[in-house]
């Protein structure tokens, strides 16, 4: 039985230890937020097969210069540690069993069939850890007809609905980014902290099967539900939502600005004509209550965006918030970094990479008072804990480290 | 019924928003036991909230509620009165976790903050979400799921493509926005109790959609800072290889092939089109300059067949394509109904439906539906009659003074 040293970092997982053999978005960053909480993460990848993340971003397409030059494999894979292992060689399966026999969770995202036939299934991983927890992450699941099914982010959000309500009604549905796989990720981390609480409770481990278009699905369920219940498919209405008006995101001044105005209560939208040095607006008989705005909303809308776009969607804003009505600049990637109160909740925070240098991550979303989540350190560079894990952890000797480095087998 | 993985841990909701709910939910899917407090006569709003089951608006009847609320228990409670207040200190020592999604500052004025309620039960694990968090100069700010939407980063690249900026940006559909603040509560809310199932103390922890939000966009917003470039939803800066969003016979499919060897098989798919071997197409790089051109010519082709023909013949060609599936498509999908995600519910009100259960199938603690939402106040007797050791009399003199 190998022990090994437990990372303390203080988060509530401190003592959990997690192996994990994911690449791209979905898999790893399920087990970043566990690594965020304070388990201690190990990452099995090879040279052979590097983290997809760590030569491509996805969303830009461009590529970066190495294998340790990626900040989108960092904000992904803060807080682990990485041992290369060529899976393809029946030693490095080896060492990944003994890894997991000092585990207490596997988490994997290969295509379903590949991890069994690699000899890395939940039924070899129970043999060497009787209470393993197994989560494999796929895309439609590890069973049904559509098991071998491929795709990224933006089919997961197109085969689990979201897609078809999002957008304006006469136009193609959207299309989702990377946030489809974190949604995928964070269910992900869930399903495996529920698993441990009944492990704790139990001591039986188990396997979770999870599909990312399922964890879409689910997210949509309420819309599910009207169809199954009065037959009615709900599709795409633009910011169109049945209990308010005014409901919009309203054009201001400047290139692509806009403010989100939203409108639930009689008290808000009095406020609201008030703001807009319009009381007649309240006295108008088409406006006269939320039954009606909604009726009007487009009349409604025109008169709204002819009083933004002559204003800064910022002073708008906290003009609007001072008056007890809800309303929100949009904001892009630049106005969030410089937004003053994520800067004072210190929501980006800098992470010291060896190769990147000063890199920008996001801090973890959740403050608790006795055990804190952290950003302890950045993501791992390709093997950097070969020694670490296999040395000090599992007891292995150096000469014998080295040799199975020249077989490419620690690769 | 088998042993689900949150068996045994008590939870009590205090929510008015949905996020708040849909937490509790998640954790009462897999066995929690969720005591829902409700305001006595008008209930919680999502009861108010269409479309209702037949279209009849009717409490009981909301589909919002009745997805929001499933596996829990329903009590109605005042605790702006001494006595509803006192019951919920007694509600919430006997609770292990604690969920509430009120304003900054308004379970203090009640005499419900954390500092009291720790007194009575050092165990509690209590969580306060709230839009922007406890601290900061938005911290008071009011947010509906448009404004969160905004401010979370999802909106401004919605929708993805836009080939017309002039129209406003929008939110998700659905409640996705609020779910994901939910999604990341939840993680939270387990991981404290794993702690506590080892050193017996409780916590309490702050989380603000916003961050949550923003933590599920952590990659397109660090590119301002890390890459420069800002993401708009013009998807000109990213434009997806193989077309992305492309109209179908009868709808819509979306393709991104990436990689060389998945470009390949979606020309195969097409037949190998002449276009599909000039210059302008010989590598990722360079088709990545050319994605407009190339779309335009797909989409020639998709137009020609039914989306799920595409979406079948397509993936057996590993063609990583997929259909838009409409809620419609998703009831009738067979690997959905093979891996049985979909479960029946059977309601007092309204009868069987086919309910949307879970996305994991857990080995030894699966998805269970016990029960469906409750009634308004339909477990006032057996919380407060067989839990707190009222009487009859002492129910009845509850419901009179207005305390239920």
């Amino acid at each position: 039985m190998i022990e090994g040293k437990r990372t303390m970092n203080g988060g509530p997982l401190e003592g959990i230890r997690v192996t994990e053999f994911t690449s791209a978005w979905a898999g790893p960053y399920a087990t970043a937020l566990l690594a965020m909480l304070g388990a201690e993460v190990i990452k099995v990848e090879s040279r052979k097969r590097p983290d997809y993340s760590r030569t491509i971003s996805f969303t830009s397409g461009s590529q970066f210069s190495g294998l340790d030059a990626s900040w989108v494999y960092d904000c992904l894979n803060l807080n682990k540690k990485c041992v290369t292992l060529n899976l393809s060689k029946p030693r490095a399966v080896d060492l990944a069993k003994r890894l997991v026999s000092a585990s207490d969770v596997v988490a994997e995202n290969m295509r379903p069939g590949v991890i069994e036939r690699l000899g890395l299934g939940y039924e070899a991983l129970r043999e060497c850890k009787r209470d393993v927890i197994y989560l494999s992450s796929s895309a439609c699941g590890q069973t049904g007809p559509e098991r071998e099914y491929s795709g990224y982010a933006p089919a997961f959000a197109a085969m689990g609905g979201a897609s078809f309500i999002t957008g304006y009604e006469d136009w193609p549905p959207s299309t989702f980014l990377g946030d489809i796989d974190l949604r995928s990720a964070t269910t992900a981390a869930f399903a495996i902290l529920a698993a441990l609480v009944h492990r704790k409770k139990s001591g039986e481990g188990q396997y979770i099967d999870l599909a990312s278009r399922e964890t879409i699905a689910v997210m949509v369920g309420d819309v599910l539900l009207d169809y199954t219940m009065n037959g009615k498919v709900q599709t795409r209405r633009g910011n169109r939502e049945e209990t308010m008006a005014p409901h919009n995101n309203y054009r201001c001044r400047g290139d692509d600005r806009w403010i989100g105005i939203a409108v639930a209560t009689e008290d808000e939208w009095l406020a609201l004509c008030r703001v807009m040095g319009k009381p007649e607006l309240a006295a108008d008989g088409r406006f006269s209550d939320r039954d009606r705005r909604i009726a009007n909303q487009e009349a409604l809308d025109r008169i709204i965006s002819d009083w933004t776009v002559h204003h800064d969607s910022n002073v708008l804003s906290a003009m609007l918030q001072k008056e007890g009505v809800a309303a929100a600049p949009c904001m892009n990637s630049e106005d969030l970094f410089k937004d003053p109160h994520l800067k004072a909740r210190e929501v980006y925070q800098t992470v010291e990479h060896p190769v990147i240098g000063k890199d920008w991550v996001v801090a973890p979303p959740w403050r608790l008072s006795e055990t804190p989540a952290a950003i302890t350190r950045h993501a791992p560079l390709l093997g950097e804990h070969n020694d670490l894990v296999f040395h000090e952890m599992l007891g292995m000797s150096r000469e014998e480290i080295q040799a199975l480095e020249q077989e490419e087998v620690i690769f | 019924m088998n042993d689900q993985a949150l068996s045994g841990v008590k939870i009590l909701e205090y929510c008015s928003t949905v996020t708040g709910a849909y937490t509790a939910k998640i954790m009462a899917d897999m066995g929690a036991e969720v005591i829902k407090v409700e305001p006595p006569g008008k209930g919680d709003d999502a009861r108010r909230h269409p479309p209702f089951a037949g279209d009849i608006p009717h409490p009981e009847k909301s589909t919002l509620f009745l997805f929001l609320n499933s596996n829990k228990l329903g009590v109605t409670l005042d605790v702006r009165k001494d006595e509803g207040r006192e019951i919920f200190r007694k509600l919430a020592g006997d609770a292990d976790i604690l969920v509430e999604d009120g304003p900054v500052g308004q379970m203090e004025e009640t005499g419900l903050g954390y500092d009291v309620l720790k007194e009575w039960n050092p165990g509690l694990i209590m969580i306060s979400i709230t839009p922007y968090g406890r601290s900061g100069p938005y911290r008071d700010y009011k947010a509906y799921q448009l404004n969160l939407a905004n401010t979370g980063g999802q909106a401004y690249l919605q929708p993805q493509p836009s080939v017309n900026l002039d129209r406003p940006p929008v939110k998700p559909g659905g409640h996705l926005t609020d779910y994901d603040s939910a999604l990341m509560a939840a993680v939270a809310i387990v991981a404290a109790y794993y702690r506590k199932t080892m050193t017996g103390r409780g916590q309490f922890i702050e989380i603000s959609k916003q961050e949550a939000i923003l933590n599920m966009q952590r990659v397109d917003t660090l590119m301002f800072a890390n890459a420069g470039g800002v993401l708009n939803r013009s998807g000109k800066l990213n434009p997806i290889p193989g077309g992305g969003v492309l109209p179908a016979k009868d709808g819509h499919v979306i393709i991104s092939a990436p990689e060389d060897h998945q470009w390949d098989a979606l020309m195969k798919f097409m037949g190998d089109p002449d276009w599909s071997k000039e210059d302008w197409c010989r590598d990722r790089f360079v088709r990545a300059e050319n994605a407009a051109e190339q779309k335009k010519l797909i989409s020639q082709w998709m137009t020609q067949y039914p989306k799920e023909r595409i979406f079948h013949e397509g993936q057996a060609g590993k063609v990583p394509v997929a259909s838009v599936s409409t809620p419609e498509d998703l009831a009738d999908s067979e690997q959905l109904q093979v891996r049985g995600f979909w479960s029946e519910m059977d309601h007092p009100v309204v009868g069987k439906i086919k309910f949307p259960a879970s996305p994991y199938r857990f080995s030894k603690t699966p998805w269970q539906m016990q029960r469906p939402a409750p009634m308004l106040g339909e477990h006032n007797e057996a919380i407060y009659n067989h839990r707190l050791g009222y009487d009859r009399a002492g129910l009845a003199r509850l419901r009179e003074e207005g305390i239920i």
